[in-house]
């Protein structure tokens, strides 16, 4: 069973580096508005690290795929975003470890512990414009469909959605962590990039899980 | 995008090569890791090591000032991206001579959390690290909460006070006093009229008018907090001046440092048109120059503009600015 639930995980890894590459200009332009117009650089960078990494770990356990996923992110790029998602990927794979398959709860249970990472490194609450603004409504959506009995491809779909939302909201929000924060009311009509791609790799996930089930 | 450049991504490690092998006498890599560089003799015994870093592209700083009586290592990101952990951790094993490490930062939530995840590691290694956090920028406000500004060119003043400090053989915790002590007292605030463009990214961070000037920028090429219609020079640095000098506040009587820096594009000549209008201003505020620095210290690329540093002085101060400094881009005898 391990290498069947590795294999999936690694689709669905493969597919979010190859989609955060695609959306580099885009994230770069979202950026450019709030800060240094680096998002997306730094995040194709991160990913296409990312994408070496997963190749020699076919036959790994799922958490120890999340763990040097999250290793590479930390190690490889720097910036604001290698810590955070490093940090968000380093949880989750604590939470999977021991586990040869997922259970809806066990993922949800994996979002919560990445939320709770970037709370601690990042020290952002929801509110502040900033990735948690796409995450922490995708977590509470992933517990609310777990708890009902839903699939995980319908876990990560809820999670998607919310998460599309929360990115969207970010428009609505005065800066209140990072670069951004400095230009105060200026960042009101302006989606965060840290939540944007939160909401790309969550769509992602949720999109090559329902292809695989199909 | 117009620059002279090879491949976009190539370009700190290209730079780097040249770098390095022109001040082989000053800085070299740690083995452990192609971004941290370190003095060419490090690990200096006996002497609290000063460590910095931060993203490339504000040259000379931050590798231009590693050398005695200056900074013992830099960790080097990206442009304008904060260095991954690794490269830290290895700038503070290669630099640690035995008397413990200062890790000097700007307040950047990505470097924040580098620099604490690599302060970690590194404690765990058994090694005593102290960080001191650079918060001197008023261009954006914050005045009652100093946590959320930006170090911006007080930086480069705290790595010559606590080089100077640590070159002594003063304990970690009197060169930790120094740095806090001088972003105490230092306070910047920044004008640009032309942005800078990062190359990987190969469009401008903003765009101005012909007639427009961008307030309160940092040195990222990111947007300040106000855009107004360009004047004249000298009602520019009246205005940053009198920002600066409310802050602290500066006082009749104080002695300061003044430090006027280019942000990459703006040629001396303006600068020291800068210069003489903040000497004018300062003395009718009866706020004497003690020593003043023009020139550029902390750029961010291509970008046009300049910052104030003002910088309360006192013996303790101007004894540690006035020590001698063996660097690239400050020798001081």
């Amino acid at each position: 069973m391990t290498d069947h639930v590795t294999g999936k995980a690694l689709r669905v890894l493969r597919a979010i580096c190859e989609e955060v590459e695609r959306n580099k200009d885009y994230l770069c332009e979202l950026d450019a508005a709030l800060g240094d117009g680096d998002h997306g650089i730094s995040m194709a960078k991160s990913f296409h690290a990312v994408a070496l990494r997963l190749d020699g770990l076919g036959n790994a356990p799922l958490s120890e795929v999340l763990q040097a996923v999250g290793m590479t992110l930390i190690s490889e790029v720097g910036g604001a975003m290698g810590p955070l998602f490093g940090t968000a990927f380093l949880r989750a794979g604590k939470v999977a470890a021991g586990k040869e398959s997922l259970t809806s709860s066990d993922l949800a249970q994996m979002l919560r512990a990445a939320e709770e990472g970037i709370v601690q490194r990042g020290k952002a609450q929801p509110g502040d414009k900033t990735m948690l603004d796409a995450l922490h409504p995708a977590v509470e959506a992933a517990q609310r469909a777990a708890t009902e009995g839903a699939t995980i491809r319908d876990v990560l779909r809820a999670a998607a959605a919310a998460s599309a939302q929360g990115a969207a909201a970010t428009k609505e929000m005065v800066a209140k962590m990072g670069r951004a924060s400095r230009l105060g009311e200026r960042t009101l009509g302006h989606q965060d990039a840290g939540a944007t791609s939160v909401s790309i790799i969550l769509r992602v996930a949720a999109e090559t899980v329902s292809a695989q089930q199909t | 995008m117009k620059k002279f450049i090879n491949d976009p991504m190539r370009v700190v490690d290209e730079m780097l090569e040249g770098f390095l092998a022109v001040n082989a006498r000053y800085a070299r890599r740690a083995a452990g890791h192609p971004r941290a560089i370190v003095r060419a003799d490090a690990p200096v015994k006996g002497k609290v090591a000063v460590v910095t870093g931060g993203g490339s592209g504000h040259k000379p700083s931050f590798i231009g000032y590693i050398g005695k009586g200056m900074l013992d290592a830099v960790a080097a990101g990206e442009i304008f991206t904060s260095p991954p952990v690794p490269a830290v951790l290895e700038c503070v094993r290669a630099a640690h001579g035995g008397k413990g490490v200062l890790l000097l930062l700007g307040n950047y939530a990505g470097d924040v959390m580098n620099f604490d995840m690599a302060a970690e590691l590194a404690q765990e290694e058994g090694i005593e690290v102290q960080q001191a956090i650079a918060t001197d920028d008023v261009g954006a406000g914050f005045q009652d909460e100093p946590h959320k500004r930006r170090g911006v060119s007080g930086e480069f003043l705290i790595w010559k006070c606590c080089g100077a400090m640590a070159e002594r053989g003063e304990p970690l915790s009197e060169v930790k006093r120094i740095a806090e002590k001088v972003n105490a007292n230092a306070r910047t605030m920044g004008v640009a009229i032309a942005p800078c463009t990062v190359p990987a990214a190969g469009k401008p961070t903003f765009v101005l008018a012909e007639n427009e000037m961008e307030v309160g920028v940092g040195h990222h090429g990111e947007p300040g907090v106000a855009r107004e219609a360009l004047r004249p020079v000298d009602e520019i640095v009246d205005m940053l001046a009198e920002k600066v000098v409310n802050d602290l506040p500066y006082r009749a009587g104080d002695e300061v440092l003044t430090l006027i820096n280019g942000l990459g594009a703006t040629p001396l000549l303006e600068l020291y048109i800068a210069q003489r209008r903040l000497q004018q201003g300062l003395a009718g505020r009866g706020i004497r120059i003690g020593r003043a620095f023009v020139g550029e210290f902390f750029t961010a690329l291509e970008m046009a503009g300049f910052s104030i540093t003002l910088l309360k002085i006192d013996q303790e101060l101007k004894e540690l600015i006035a020590a001698p400094a063996d660097t690239p881009y400050l020798v001081q005898t």
